[in-house]
């Protein structure tokens, strides 16, 4: 067949000295592509060759998913790539825009919402203009897993973004120390945890084992092939996402979140390994989130305790929701006016929360929207007239 | 076929090329390709149903051989064939489990043993009670269809699957289609019946029992093909050299070629496919027309990439196996579509369907007319091609998309003949056309994968619907 007379009628018949050549030259190529890439690692780089905000649009929220098969969308640890996805990278900041930047945990980032029901896509649709006639526009940064640290991390990323005003949800979970390295995405981005450490000098150790620093091998194209490949799949999923709009699985039931408490669990009142006793700025990360107000520098950040589920069920004497016992949730709440952090956290009625204690329904998420609308333009406002 | 049983029998055929002397090779690829059929045999929930398929593709090929046998002896080499079947049977009964060669653990030693001689007893009777071997052969085309029938049909197979659960003590409302996912069976019967019926015709050369199953579950194509023809391969399988540098450079390419098509350009391409599921989910006419782009090309890209695979090993194996794409979707016209794509299918089913049909057509005293046979026999082979892949409507409808594209591009093609004699002196506007009429033909076949890529017709009108607006 003509198609492949190019291998089967060769100028020169192949001999074994040939397929030997050929092969140790392959394997020469291997190794120096897989040399150069380990020294030079260029994993930043491949992050920004996306397919997002030039051949699809990008994305209403920072990549995330556990079943890609179904939600069109998966979790990597290339914050080049998380970012290069997402409709900012392809939004240049408009002469009248008033650009607001949304971070926070899954419920930010809205489990089990669709892109229209979030907090930021209400706030958007209520069509905000500054008394200056600026256009509000804010961009929805929310990531699930509770950790300051993930958040900075991210905030620091999007500060490139020139955002005019910060808006950080957070709750208690967010400041236990042993969440700050739960999230994957600190792990994996090692060099930059290090950073905010040092110029934060953050109670976070940097030898931290979970940290997950790469060796050599682990730096080349066969090390990072997965890492690869997840960048990749995320461009393809790209156009399913854009054809169905869908970035999430919907499941058609979940488990809903915990209102009464079974007898062992009801009565557990340690959290995150405190047993009861007063909780300062000292044991929990509020270090981490001065990083945060460093990170943001003059641009102004508003800090919200986001609301909770606050249960009436068997044992809610001693337990707000599967989070929190009682004694560690009012402990932290006495510290968040110190912190110049805004109180929220009973201002969704317990009936609009979904598979968790902080994820909310959509009508959750209007009731929230209009507060932070509200106190979005408070602050904008002023730091216009500052100006 | 997975990347690690690739990389597993490209080496094994450096070490079959290399090593082993050649008045065994045939033996060998014979023993390789029994044990093959049952690694690459998928799991089955219901034991030991994944042993019980392998060894009634071998009992098949059998009997496939003794009917077509040309006399009525038995040969030494294929009672040596015979007994080295019947031992690696048993072999793979006591030790695959062990040495992972079996899907999942098989049968008893002693109970495979007592099933064999039950089921060699009870075809020797057979064999006694049925002498016209004509009318055997006939019947057991027959028996390969109803098989054939079983398998693709949802409520047969569905069935089947609960019959067993009920035998064997499984969960019956776990029953699923999956539970007997006969592997290769497909491309199995279209050998069996390829040799049976040029048996009845009396073209079929002599094949010993060895050649008959090599070629029968040569195990680079038993998955998907290519459906060589037996005197075809059997010319290979006589010859067998060893593996010289032409051969190694030349299989390794396909196979590297292949790999590169299947797994990384048609599994990326998967991501963004038409299916069921994307289908109801897409937003918008454009959105449909890219999922169906992807469809078109994954389907290709999938199946021409494994069939470089079967190829490229088979070249290793000393085996030229045939072509089956030739660049499908650059053709300018449907009739040049299907002698492009999937090759061998297309061959079988003009051998066997289309030129035997319209032969008794056209052999009626009251014939039709040239275009009604010509409509006939293009529907009937398309709707047999359609229906090989699934028993359901929408193959059908596939099927019947194709016959008439086929019989309406022939009426083209007996109008236009001597305008585009022509147009030989008008080189640009020829390439003009050319191209459009491959746009043109490229969309008739992918907008006739909607009905291949979905499960039911009503989805299949829906998405049609909304391709072109509605």
């Amino acid at each position: 067949m003509a198609q492949w007379d190019w291998l089967v009628r060769p100028e020169a018949p192949y001999t074994w000295r040939f397929a030997r050549n050929v092969v140790i030259k392959a394997l020469i190529l291997f190794v120096l592509l897989n040399a150069l890439f380990a020294l030079l690692n260029p994993s930043a780089l491949v992050g920004r060759l996306s397919a997002y905000n030039v051949l699809l649009p990008g994305r209403d929220r920072l990549p995330y998913g556990e079943n890609p098969d179904q939600s069109y969308n998966l979790s990597l640890n290339n914050l080049d790539a998380m970012f290069s996805a997402h409709q900012i990278a392809g939004t240049p900041k408009a002469a009248d825009e008033y650009r607001v930047l949304l971070i926070g945990d899954s419920s930010v980032w809205g489990v089990l919402l669709k892109p229209d029901e979030t907090l930021s896509a209400y706030l958007n649709a209520a069509q905000y203009r500054t008394a200056s006639g600026q256009r509000v526009r804010i961009y929805n940064l929310g990531y699930p897993i509770q950790s300051l640290m993930k958040d900075v991390l991210l905030l620091q990323y999007a500060m490139r973004y020139q955002p005019d005003l910060v808006i950080w949800m957070v709750t208690l979970e967010s400041f236990a120390p042993n969440q700050q390295l739960e999230s994957m995405l600190v792990r994996a981005n090692p060099d930059l945890a290090h950073r905010l450490i040092a110029a934060y000098h953050l109670k976070i150790d940097p030898s931290d084992p979970r940290f997950s620093v790469p060796s050599l091998l682990d730096r080349t194209i066969v090390g990072q092939r997965r890492p690869l490949a997840d960048v990749l799949r995320l461009q393809l999923y790209g156009a399913t996402w854009s054809i169905t709009r869908i970035d999430q699985r919907y499941p058609k039931f979940y488990e809903p979140h915990m209102e009464n408490f079974s007898e062992n669990f009801g009565r557990d009142v340690t959290w995150q390994g405190f047993q009861p006793q007063p909780l300062t700025t000292d044991n929990l990360a509020f270090d981490v989130l001065e990083a945060g107000r460093g990170v943001v520098g003059s641009v102004p950040l508003i800090i919200i305790n986001e609301p909770i589920f606050i249960s009436s069920g068997v044992n809610s004497d001693v337990r707000y929701d599967f989070f929190y016992p009682r004694w560690a949730y009012d402990a932290y709440r006495q510290l968040l006016p110190a912190a110049q952090i805004i109180d929220l956290w009973n201002l969704i009625s317990s009936d609009q929360f979904t598979d968790s204690a902080v994820h909310l329904t959509p009508a959750g998420s209007r009731q929230l929207a209009a507060k932070v609308g509200e106190l979005m333009m408070q602050t904008a406002n002023a730091a216009q007239q500052h100006r | 076929m997975t990347l690690v049983s690739i990389v597993v029998f490209g080496i094994g055929a450096a070490l079959y090329g290399l090593i082993v002397p050649a008045r065994w090779r045939g033996w060998v690829l014979l023993a390789t390709s029994v044990v093959a059929i049952y690694w690459l045999q998928p799991a089955s929930p219901v034991r030991p149903v994944d042993f019980v398929l392998p060894t009634a593709t071998l009992v098949l090929g059998v009997i496939g051989w003794w009917l077509t046998r040309p006399d009525s002896t038995l040969d030494r080499d294929s009672a040596f064939t015979l007994g080295l079947i019947g031992v690696a049977v048993v072999a793979l009964s006591a030790l695959g489990g062990l040495i992972g060669l079996t899907a999942s653990p098989p049968p008893n030693v002693l109970e495979v043993v007592f099933t064999l001689v039950l089921v060699t007893a009870a075809l020797v009777s057979l064999a006694a009670l049925v002498p016209d071997r004509v009318r055997t052969l006939t019947l057991f085309i027959v028996l390969i269809l109803i098989i054939f029938a079983i398998l693709k049909v949802d409520t047969l197979a569905l069935a089947l699957s609960h019959w067993l659960r009920a035998r064997t003590g499984r969960v019956l409302h776990l029953a699923a289609m999956s539970d007997v996912q006969w592997l290769g069976f497909s491309y199995v019967a279209f050998r069996l019946i390829h040799t049976l019926r040029d048996r009845q015709t009396g073209k079929l050369p002599p094949l010993s029992l060895r050649e008959y199953v090599t070629y029968l579950i040569f195990f680079p194509a038993y998955t998907a093909g290519p459906i060589d023809r037996a005197e075809r391969f059997v010319k290979d399988y006589r010859a067998l050299p060893g593996l010289d540098a032409p051969r190694a450079v030349e299989g390794v390419s396909r196979i590297v070629i292949g790999i590169f098509k299947k797994f990384v350009i048609a599994d990326s391409l998967a991501l963004f496919a038409l299916d069921a599921v994307k289908a109801s989910q897409a937003q918008t006419g454009s959105g449909l027309w890219l999922l169906l782009y992807a469809y078109s090309f994954r389907l290709f890209f999938d199946f021409s990439g494994y069939s470089d695979i079967a190829i490229g090993l088979g070249r290793l194996f000393s085996i030229n196996l045939p072509e089956n794409f030739d660049r499908p979707y650059l053709k300018t016209n449907i009739t040049a579509f299907w002698q492009s794509w999937h090759i061998t299918l297309s061959t079988w089913a003009r051998f066997y369907v289309f030129t035997p049909l319209s032969r008794y057509l056209l052999s009626r005293p009251h014939k039709p007319s040239a275009n009604l046979v010509v409509l006939i026999c293009q529907a009937a082979t398309m709707v047999v091609i359609g229906l090989w892949h699934g028993i359901t409507p929408n193959f059908v409808i596939w099927g019947l998309w194709h016959g008439v594209g086929l019989w309406l591009h022939k009426l083209y093609t007996d109008r236009t003949r001597t305008y585009y004699q022509t147009l030989s002196e008008r080189p640009r506007l020829r390439r003009a056309i050319s191209w459009g009429a491959a746009l043109l033909t490229f969309h008739f076949v992918a907008l006739g994968w909607v009905w291949f890529a979905l499960p039911d017709v009503n989805l299949s009108l829906n998405v049609l619907r909304r391709l072109f607006g509605g």
